[in-house]
């Protein structure tokens, strides 16, 4: 997995790619953590994630519950088929946020 | 425990270190073979997380982290099922205390049981014929 943070005003957009899984996730987990932890609202750009586990999910709860305690947005965009079949299986694509693509997500900024 | 029992046709085997890193090649053998065995692209999505999520409990819970203990997979065909064997040789495991957390409690972790359990249409420890380690049996109907 890699990642890439762009930020805009007080807007992260973080764009995961490839495999967030159990060797993986703790990367994402502090990258995300440390975007909301600056105060950042943030958006997990999905489209080019190929596959995400159980802990690669328990990242993105982490990092929501985060944002939620200081009123910061959290939100997900362009998530894959294979990614959103997860957050199905864990009864969480109702819980977060999803916007269809990174630009609805942002407003274009 | 139900003793273990192989019937049916062996799809492949594969003997790997308990370490995080070894988890890809793992799910790209496990979709291979199940892909093989007929599973349409979405239930070999389903099985192949549920497969890497049951060696997560083994490299977490078992080995506790010791990437030096070994995990050997076995897959099988019976008849309409695909049935894969999970064998570890780390000191058993309290089974009563493996259940799956409340999903509707939104919180990080724990969802591992629950994807076993949900892709699954069964799964459980087994006795081992060798008296060591654990061995974790899940079936997958697919004809």
């Amino acid at each position: 997995m890699t990642y890439e943070v762009r930020e805009s005003g007080n807007m992260a957009v973080v764009a995961l790619e490839g495999d967030v899984d159990l060797e993986k996730s703790p990367t994402a987990r502090k990258v995300l953590l440390e975007c909301v932890e600056r105060g950042r609202d943030v958006i997990v750009d999905m489209a080019s994630v190929t596959y995400i586990d159980s802990s690669g999910i328990a990242s993105l709860v982490e990092a929501l519950q985060a944002a939620r305690r200081q009123g910061t947005a959290f939100a997900l965009a362009a998530v894959s088929a294979s990614a959103r079949r997860v957050l199905e299986l864990a009864r969480l694509d109702t819980v977060f946020t999803i916007h269809p693509t990174v630009d609805a997500a942002t407003g274009g900024q | 425990m139900a003793p273990e029992r192989h019937e049916g046709t062996r799809l492949l085997q594969l003997r790997f270190r308990a370490h995080a890193r070894r988890l890809k090649e793992v799910r790209a053998a496990v979709q291979t073979a199940v892909t093989r065995a007929g599973c349409t692209p979405a239930c070999t999505r389903d099985i192949v997380l549920a497969v890497d999520e049951a060696c997560q409990n083994i490299i977490r819970h078992a080995y506790e982290g010791d990437t030096n203990g070994e995990i050997v997979l076995e897959i099988e065909r019976q008849d309409r099922d695909v049935v894969f064997w999970l064998r570890d040789f780390a000191p058993p495991v309290d089974v009563s205390k493996i259940k799956p957390r409340d999903i509707d409690d939104v919180r990080p972790g724990g969802l591992g049981t629950h994807f076993i359990r949900h892709v699954m249409d069964d799964s459980g420890f087994v006795t081992p014929e060798s008296g060591t380690g654990n061995l974790f049996r899940m079936s997958k109907r697919i004809g």
